[in-house]
């Protein structure tokens, strides 16, 4: 049986602006049923990575590698093929639903809005009505505009709208970032339900490890621009090997772990500086505790870490070869 | 001996009870996070506690004594209790070098001194060493920790007894924030400063607080020492919180929307969202739980009848 194209891929992707590097050098894959989480800090090069899919990043970005949508290179598209692919593919929900709202449009008609760019527009106002029940908005808020609802209702509507066109692929940047935990999981967990009635792919982006490993099956961990760990997501958050990933685990402690109780650890040295042009060495090697001498005058990319796991650390190497 | 407490304390704007009955102590050398989603009245309940707005009912207390009313006697109480603000690139003025920053709480509060020397000493405390490397700087060329280091430098300069700290780590990247917690816990080794953390992150209780007060809709509905609130939350909404929280156990997700400190429900204001009443497992205390508003806390405790009838009974 033939396996289908993956729904979104990345070969060796790398995003410049000017001598600046974002992403450099990125490969992941995306299939129908899939989640995949994206982790990362300020600078990583996550959101401009989710960017990179449908072309929305600024002219002064030079991308390069390969972004597949479904076996065709995005960059091959024309401006016709790819207005076809946003929203109805492909859909982005962005975060921060308040400043992504049209503020003097109601609510029904900014859903409606990609529905009749794309779709039919039969039954568009039954359409709406359905979107909202799914995403648990009250149908009275319809008629609403984007100020008289709550933080919650707003990231809401916006998953309506990506829902929209019933797109292959959802890529969701940050989507609950500034909402509380209560309406966060609420969020998270419609969008989980949502994508999986679907049977569609969803890229999930996110600076908090706890909301990757609750939503998605896979974990990838960006520092510099690069994947630095890749896996299960339970079992990367749960078993860090990066010392990257390590330090972000315990960021945000496991609530009754004595080990962390009265013990924040934080990363020393500073964020990765991205006119830093790497050359042999590791990007993480200056503010790692575990560094080796070899860190530094080597290169050091992704290699098998255990069952399904790649970590981009020298001292993979050397645990794994201690098992033998 | 309490240090700070709020004692009763309630504010209302309009038709809003932001804060609602509060009663909290904070001991020398104390570190307690108030936690609870946005609008339970956190924030507006560390304003107060900072003395920048009176309470409607209700009193704030500093070493026993009630805060002054009057605008001299503020700011003396001010220097004693600090506020480190979240989002310290809102709070610092870009144009304003490091020493600018930090000195300028001394010059508000005409301290006397050697203000070189001061500055450089809360640089020194806040991590920021050696200091000089950073008087000069402007904040655009700090990363985000440093500048959060650099505002609690300009609290430290004053040499006060209490900071009330607004989610402090909220806008800062996971790496860092673990290193700006550090310093938190740090500065009270060394300087017996007591905090009031003021926090949605329950994480962060964990890493630093002694004590943890829940708040929900203006009311403290659980209280008690860090470790027992976290890892043994006995309100039903404590629980609810800490099983959305932390993945591995059954989650327990409220329906509906954060409430309306507008419209307090009657009863115990967190019934009607409340999983034990929805689940049966409240049926024998339901008449209260709707028409009953539970005492207030006053120390540790559970402001929840279902608790009350449990401990009452065994």
């Amino acid at each position: 049986m033939a396996v289908a194209e993956p729904l979104l891929e990345f070969r060796g992707t790398t995003v410049h602006f000017g001598p600046v590097a974002a992403v450099r050098g990125v490969d992941l894959t995306v299939r129908a049923g899939e989640t995949l989480g994206v982790a990362g800090e300020s600078g990583s090069g996550k959101s401009t990575l989710a960017l990179s899919v449908l072309r929305l990043l600024p002219r002064t970005a030079t991308v390069g590698g390969q972004v597949l949508l479904g076996g065709a290179d995005v960059a091959g598209l024309s401006w016709g093929q790819l207005r076809a692919v946003r929203w109805a593919g492909t859909a982005i929900v962005f975060q921060g639903a308040m400043h992504a709202l049209n503020p003097v449009r109601r609510i029904a008609d900014q859903i409606a809005e990609p529905i009749l760019l794309h779709g039919s527009d039969r039954d568009v106002d039954g359409r709406v009505h359905r979107l909202l029940d799914q995403v648990g908005v009250p149908a009275r808020a319809a008629r609403a505009y984007p100020h008289e609802l709550s933080g919650g209702q707003r990231q809401r509507v916006m998953i309506a709208m990506a829902l929209a066109c019933d797109p292959d692929l959802v890529i969701a940047d940050e989507p609950t970032t500034a909402l509380d935990v209560m309406v966060q999981a609420q969020v998270l967990d419609l969008l989980a339900a949502l994508v999986a009635d679907r049977a569609a792919g969803l890229l999930l982006i996110s600076h908090d490890l706890s909301v990757l490993a609750g939503t998605c099956q896979r974990l990838a961990v960006m520092y510099a621009g690069r994947i630095v760990e890749h896996g299960p997501a339970r079992d990367v958050v749960d078993h860090p090997t990066h010392p990257y990933t390590q330090a972000l685990a315990a960021a945000h402690p496991k609530i009754g772990d004595p080990a962390s109780r009265l013990a924040p650890h934080g990363l020393p040295g500073d964020p990765p500086d991205p006119t830093d042009l790497l050359g042999l060495r590791c990007p993480f090697q200056p503010r790692c505790a575990a560094a080796r001498p070899d860190c530094a005058t080597a290169d050091v990319t992704l290699r098998p870490a255990g069952e399904h796991r790649q970590a981009a650390c020298v001292l993979v190497d050397r645990s794994l070869g201690a098992h033998r | 001996m309490s240090l700070l407490r709020a004692d009763d304390v309630a504010i209302r704007y309009g038709p809003v009870r932001a804060v609602d009955g509060v009663t909290l102590d904070v001991a020398e050398g104390e570190i307690v996070a108030l936690v609870g989603e946005s609008g339970c009245g956190k924030t507006t309940l560390a304003t107060t506690l900072l003395g920048l707005r009176r309470p409607d009912t209700g009193r704030v207390l500093f070493d026993g004594v009630p805060l002054p009313t009057g605008g001299r006697g503020l700011r003396r109480y001010r220097r004693q209790v600090q506020w480190v603000p979240q989002d310290p690139t809102g709070a610092l003025n870009p144009r304003h070098t490091v020493y600018q920053a930090v000195a300028e709480g001394l010059r508000v509060h005409r301290i006397g001194g050697d203000e070189p020397t001061q500055v450089r000493e809360a640089l020194a405390h806040a991590g920021l060493r050696p200091a000089d490397r950073y008087l000069a700087k402007l904040p655009g060329e700090l990363s985000g920790g440093q500048r959060q280091r650099v505002v609690i430098a300009g609290a430290l300069a004053l040499s006060p007894r209490v900071l009330v700290a607004d989610e402090p780590v909220a806008s800062l990247d996971a790496s860092v924030r673990g290193e700006i917690l550090a310093l938190l816990l740090r500065l009270r080794a060394d300087l017996g400063l007591a905090a009031v953390v003021v926090t949605h992150d329950l994480g962060l209780a964990w890493h630093i607080a002694d004590r943890v007060a829940v708040m929900y809709l203006g009311r403290i509905v659980e209280l008690g020492p860090a470790a027992d609130v976290l890892t043994a939350p006995r309100h039903p909404y404590t629980r609810a919180l800490l099983s959305v929280v932390d993945g591995s156990r059954d989650r327990v997700v409220l329906p509906g929307e954060p409430p309306d400190a507008a419209r307090v429900p009657g009863g115990c204001r967190f019934h009607p969202r409340c999983p034990a009443l929805a689940g049966g497992t409240a049926r024998a205390v339901a008449h209260r739980c709707r028409g009953v508003d539970p005492v207030p806390l006053t120390g540790a405790g559970v402001a929840c009848h279902l608790r009350e009838a449990l401990t009452g009974s065994g």
